[in-house]
């Protein structure tokens, strides 16, 4: 209590302010628990909480599929995308902080531009060369960006951890010995391995919740990921709130565990660079 | 003696390829080459055939066939759901990037002391950011905002008569604002990084002269934050004029339109009428607006953002 005193004031404003913040996912946790005549009570709490909603929510009846195999369609797609943008996003970060060759400069103003390229701007053209090697409604589409430095977000982050290694490392490899190519995969590769956590966990978030491409790409129902799955339940039946919203909170659930186990990462990775969860 | 000619040698080598030499070259664009290739294949080729296609008629079916300035003019002279998603877009921009940036910065302030339970405090609040833009939170939305929705009940029971927040066309955008505000938690995050930067002397020789609470926000914080505020806006704007999911799963555009944001305009007149040629001029428009935007806020960032020089405090 006495570590409390001295900031009292400003403690209870921070309580009730993020008590606001997350109250509205309190009652979501609530109302998934609720039967549905409890459903349109005003209480934010069920009177006995079921489970209800969510056994019927993961069968999905209407659909031939239950949720498992929507979230291991989500979790294949995941898998490519976190290898392809972890181990290309290091190998051009290390280009960019520690070679010297022409242009470069010039090309890191380019991939510093294409941040604040609108994505719906390529949309068009990108679609059309999919749809011409008959990739649509695959998940090459969605992986293979992944494999291009995985982002110019991520080679900014990582680059700006390079920079920050010691250059003496990589000159006693050379004395050692050593090629460019050693240089990295034996000094700064393992060195950098927290900034490529946080990229991994970032390459995950945001691809889980890419709903714009997944949308754009992915047409049948045997393809499709939880996203894709949870539009079915707005677009297709006659609206069961109860099992929805369980169904929803679900999908929330893979991002918040990475997020509370690795929350360092988090404010660390948004900090130094600036990118948005 | 031994070590210091190895030293030089390997100052040599590596000297040698940070001049440019044909080696170095190859190295350099052997490792850069995966978003090399990436941004001409998937950015630089589309963004130049999207251009040329902005100019066609082309329904993926049949090849493009050139029209000329039609797809332009009928945006600007025919298309009413150009202007409206424009109204629609402008109005999200303009009233949710300052509130966000209010928020952001007022919640930084509040959090940047250190004391105890700051980590939990600083989680509770970034939460909805990591989970807002999925289409979870969106249906979360479109249930507590319904006519029926947790909203209303709630209002009923202080006797206040609610209304359908969604399907008011007057209310509407306001309900995604109030989404995508609450969603403040990164930028906050970058304002706090930000606030550490500050060195605390300033505050204190401020606090000798007996400058008051706002004065020492004003005069120091302010302006030594003017960097960060200017990163989160430029970012922030252009952020906020992709607006999609939300507008595709809480609203779908409607009622009347009311939340018929462009990227959801473009989505439409692409994928789902299949007019690739006019969406692709839609593109080309939203990417002038953008980049005009953003070179104004560059320009006008020369007013009020403040550098540091080299004569400066910084250690």
């Amino acid at each position: 209590m006495n570590a409390l005193r001295p900031h009292l004031s400003r403690h209870l404003i921070l309580i009730v302010f993020s008590l606001l913040m997350v109250y509205p996912i309190i009652w979501w946790l609530g109302a998934s628990l609720k039967t549905a005549p409890e459903m349109s009570l005003p209480t934010i709490w069920p009177s006995t909480p079921i489970w209800d909603n969510y056994t019927a929510g993961w069968d999905f009846s209407p659909s031939p599929h239950t949720f498992a195999h929507f979230y291991s369609n989500t979790l294949l797609m995941e898998v490519g995308n976190v290898i392809g943008g972890v181990l290309t996003a290091a190998i051009v970060a290390f280009g960019f902080a520690r070679l010297k060759f022409k242009f470069k400069g010039f090309w890191f103003s380019i991939l510093l531009m294409t941040l604040m390229l609108p994505g719906q701007v390529t949309i068009v053209p990108q679609y059309i060369m999919f749809n011409r090697f008959e990739f649509t409604d695959s998940y090459v589409p969605l992986i293979l960006p992944h494999f291009f430095g995985g982002g110019a977000f991520f080679i900014f982050l990582l680059v700006q951890f390079i920079r920050g290694i010691p250059r003496d490392l990589d000159e006693a490899a050379t004395i050692d010995g050593a090629s460019v190519y050693g240089i990295f995969l034996r000094i700064i590769f393992p060195l950098i391995k927290p900034a490529l956590v946080t990229v991994a966990i970032f390459t995950f978030i945001w691809s889980w919740d890419d709903f714009f491409s997944q949308v754009l790409y992915l047409s049948s129902v045997d393809k499709f990921t939880v996203g894709l799955a949870l539009r079915m339940y707005i677009d297709q039946f006659e609206v069961q709130w109860g099992q929805m919203l369980a169904m929803a909170l679900l999908s929330v659930l893979p991002s918040a565990v990475i997020f509370f186990l690795a929350q360092k990462h988090f404010v660390e990775g948004i900090a130094t660079t600036g990118i948005k969860g | 003696m031994n070590t210091n000619v190895a030293t030089t040698t390997a100052r040599k080598t590596l000297f040698r390829f940070k001049r440019g030499s044909g080696e170095s070259n190859l190295h350099g664009y052997l490792f850069i080459s995966p978003w090399l290739i990436g941004f001409l294949l998937l950015t630089l080729w589309p963004i130049a055939q999207s251009f040329y296609l902005s100019f066609t008629d082309y329904s993926l079916l049949s090849s493009p066939v050139w029209t000329g300035m039609d797809n332009y003019k009928r945006m600007f002279y025919y298309d009413e759901d150009f202007v409206q998603s424009l109204k629609v877009t402008f109005t999200f921009v303009l009233v949710s990037v300052p509130l966000k940036l209010f928020f952001s910065l007022m919640v930084a302030q509040l959090l940047s002391k250190s004391m105890k339970g700051m980590s939990l405090y600083r989680t509770m609040v970034y939460f909805p950011s990591l989970i807002g833009g999925s289409i979870a939170v969106s249906i979360l939305w479109r249930n507590m905002f319904g006519v029926d929705g947790y909203i209303n009940k709630v209002l009923a029971v202080f006797g206040i008569e609610g209304r359908g927040w969604i399907s008011d066309p007057d209310s509407a955008l306001w309900t995604l604002i109030l989404l995508n505000v609450w969603q403040f938690g990164s930028t906050m995050v970058i304002f706090l990084a930000g606030l550490k930067q500050i060195p605390q002397e300033l505050y204190e020789s401020a606090s000798v002269d007996g400058a008051a609470r706002w004065r020492k926000f004003y005069h120091i914080t302010l302006p030594m934050l003017s960097p960060v505020m200017f990163f989160n806006l430029v970012l922030g704007v252009i952020g906020s004029f992709q607006m999609f999911t939300a507008a595709l799963i809480v609203t779908r555009g409607g009622p009347m339109h009311a939340t018929y944001t462009y990227a959801l305009f473009l989505f439409e007149k692409a994928f789902k009428h299949f007019q690739m040629g006019y969406a692709s001029a839609l593109a080309w428009v939203l990417l002038l607006i953008v980049a005009l935007i953003t070179a104004l806020n560059f320009y006008v960032s020369r007013f009020w953002v403040f550098y540091e020089t080299d004569g400066g405090g910084r250690k």
